[in-house]
């Protein structure tokens, strides 16, 4: 989608412009306000170093501040393969050259998002309300949409202005707390001839500090829906199978259950607005278009291209959707049979994956109890709940002939097929999956190696 | 007078120098994704085949008098594996998957197979290769599509020509096995 890959591209640099002027006035008045010109110009210098660091946040560490308001944790392969191989089949159907870093949301809410900087450097989080309720397909299309999002560039630009967004409202608030504690008596010690132009500038900066949010939220919410349409059209034709994408829109808008964690700042970046369970759905400010909407023209779709997504737009809105230079290469592709489905997944297994996730230590008791001790269990052995063994924690021990010195070789036995958990000698929690083969392990925290037998 | 005429002439041959640098590049770049393209096949083809023999072994140990089944499989893997040449690739890597599709059916009457971990983890990851396969080999012919396009419409065919970018085909898979209907045995 090059039309919607240029747009991205301008609207950052004009939000990088216009956020730059925003801040230099908005620190100029509070400045001014609070201390007069001197003021005003420490002010620009405030915000200018507010800027420096919000476009180093966003550089560095962006995706990491958005996934810790959402709880997330990072996923490695060995804990949801089906989900990895699915990131990896859209990986090569759209050509992205960089596999995405994979999250999990521990929230009964079915929804998905992505962000990133940079095309090296995004993730895409999913939560355990979607995994156990989609199928193979399904997953796919959502992936794919996510995708498509990577590819176009709006996860770039969205990830921009939610970091951009936080930092205006932090200034603002800060600047709004120091007028209120008691910047107005240095104002008066000024000559009597600057007082009214001190009061109008002081009505100015407390106009500024109410607005900015406001103008911040406006800002975000402007970012065209028509996005999520573009990223519809690349899911099908990644996918070559619209009804996959149609049939998970559909299962995840039935759900109705809210996320649970605070999503205001993030929601346009979820795949359905996480919203509009909570009421808010078709309005000025809504991020999303209707998912209706979106899963009528994906089935009205007679093939899988963007040229066939674009006739299914246009007879159901009458107005055009992907611009011309995508569409003159586009020639019409057929859609595919709907693969073999597996079982999805169950809630229980998903429920295993998010405390795998969270490093917790998985004890199976005899009575068919699995315990879930959480990470930094002091004890060695715990009770269980149901019939009151005491059961031990599995631990590494030294291994024989060799005294347990720190850097001594540490050995663990494997006492079954499935997944385990033992505890490092240095209290982390490492997990080994069924199909884990190799004589050694490497923990994490401490370096040391572990050997399994 | 002249010096204005010059100033613009220059300014007219820095415009289309800077065009065609860029249009150049564009080709170029669509070209190297092309030729990534192709050899992500071969990454997926060669993964698919180093997936097998981990597949029949742990088969075997549950369904050890299926041994046509297995035997099918291991042949045809081997094939793949020495064939030469695009359309020998397609027509074995046809058979493979033929294969293997017997063979996935023929574990449906084994339930305890059915419920072991490493098949069930193998099949999945079998599923996806297939599906891998396919995605690389659609991504391929995509990229050709976009490639030719970009080559023969009107101001870059002009620059194509000149720099001797070529048209390139899409990979078709043209054995007869593909259209042949699963047989239904009873």
């Amino acid at each position: 989608m090059w039309e919607q890959i240029r747009a991205n591209r301008r609207r950052s640099a004009i939000l990088i412009t216009a956020m730059v002027i925003m801040l230099a006035l908005l620190g100029c008045a509070g400045g001014y306000a609070l201390a007069g010109p001197d003021g005003a110009v420490f002010g620009i210098g405030a915000a200018m170093i507010v800027w420096g660091v919000q476009m180093a946040a966003f550089l560095t560490s962006a995706d990491s501040i958005l996934l810790h308001g959402a709880y997330a944790k990072e996923l490695q392969r060995d804990d949801a393969p089906q989900l990895f191989n699915v990131v990896d089949e859209m990986k090569l159907a759209s050509g992205l050259p960089f596999m995405p870093r994979l999250y999990l949301i521990d929230d009964p809410a079915p929804n998905a998002f992505a962000i990133g900087s940079k095309p090296d450097n995004s993730t895409i989080a999913v939560t355990t309300g979607l995994l156990h309720r989609l199928n193979r397909d399904e997953l796919q299309g959502v992936i794919g949409h996510e995708m498509g999002h990577l590819k176009n560039r709006d996860v770039q630009f969205m990830t921009l202005a939610a970091v951009m967004l936080g930092s205006i409202v932090i200034l603002s608030q800060i600047i709004w707390r120091m007028m209120s504690l008691g910047g107005r008596s240095r104002s008066r010690s000024n000559s009597r001839g600057g007082g009214q132009a001190q009061l109008i500038l002081l009505v100015v900066a407390l106009v500024f500090a109410i607005l900015a949010p406001i103008m911040a939220q406006l800002l975000y919410f402007a970012c065209s829906r028509k996005r999520e349409y573009l990223a519809d059209a690349s899911s099908a034709q990644f996918t070559r199978y619209p009804e996959g994408l149609a049939s998970a829109l559909e299962v995840i808008s039935q759900a109705r259950v809210p996320l649970s964690f605070d999503c205001k700042a993030t929601a346009p970046m979820f795949i359905v607005n996480p919203l509009a369970a909570q009421g808010d759905s078709v309005s000025l400010f809504a991020t999303h278009p209707p998912t209706s909407e979106r899963v009528r023209i994906l089935r009205s779709m007679t093939g899988a291209s963007l040229a066939d997504y674009e006739a299914a737009f246009r007879k159901a809105k009458g107005a055009a959707c992907i611009g011309s230079e995508t569409l003159r290469g586009a020639t019409p592709l057929a859609v595919r049979a709907p693969s073999e489905q597996g079982p999805i997944q169950t809630r229980e297994d998903t429920r295993a994956q998010a405390y795998r996730a969270h490093g917790y230590l998985s004890v199976h008791c005899n009575c068919g109890l699995d315990i879930q001790v959480p990470e930094g269990y002091e004890r060695d052995t715990i009770r269980c709940i149901r019939c009151g063994s005491v059961l031990p924690v599995p631990t590494v021990a030294p291994a024989p002939e060799t005294p347990a010195a720190p850097g001594s070789p540490l050995l663990y036995t494997r006492t079954r097929q499935g997944w385990e958990s033992f505890r490092c000698a240095c209290g982390r929690t490492i997990q080994i999956s069924p199909a884990f083969a190799a004589p050694f392990i490497r923990c994490n925290s401490c370096g040391r190696q572990i050997k399994i037998q | 007078m002249i010096g204005i005429i010059l100033l613009v002439l220059v300014g007219v041959a820095l415009v289309l120098i800077v065009w065609i640098v860029g249009a150049y590049n564009g080709l170029v770049r669509l070209r190297n994704q092309l030729e990534n393209a192709w050899a992500q096949i071969d990454v997926q083809l060669k993964r698919r085949h180093d997936l097998i023999p981990n597949l029949v072994e742990t088969v075997k140990g549950y369904a050890a008098h299926e041994r046509g089944t297995l035997e099918a499989v291991i042949q045809a893997r081997n094939m793949a594996v020495a064939a030469k040449g695009v359309a020998e690739r397609a027509q074995a890597e046809n058979v493979l998957t033929g294969a293997l599709k017997s063979l996935f059916a023929v574990a449906e009457a084994y339930p305890d197979l059915k419920a072991n971990q490493n098949f069930m983890s193998l099949q999945e990851e079998l599923t996806s290769t297939e599906n891998k396969v396919a995605f690389s080999r659609q991504f391929y012919n995509d990229s050709v599509m976009t490639y030719n396009t970009q080559i023969e419409v009107f101001p870059k065919n002009i620059i194509a020509n000149m720099f001797g970018f070529g048209r390139r085909e899409f990979f078709e898979v043209k054995a007869e096995a593909e259209r042949e209907a699963p047989q239904v045995k009873f």
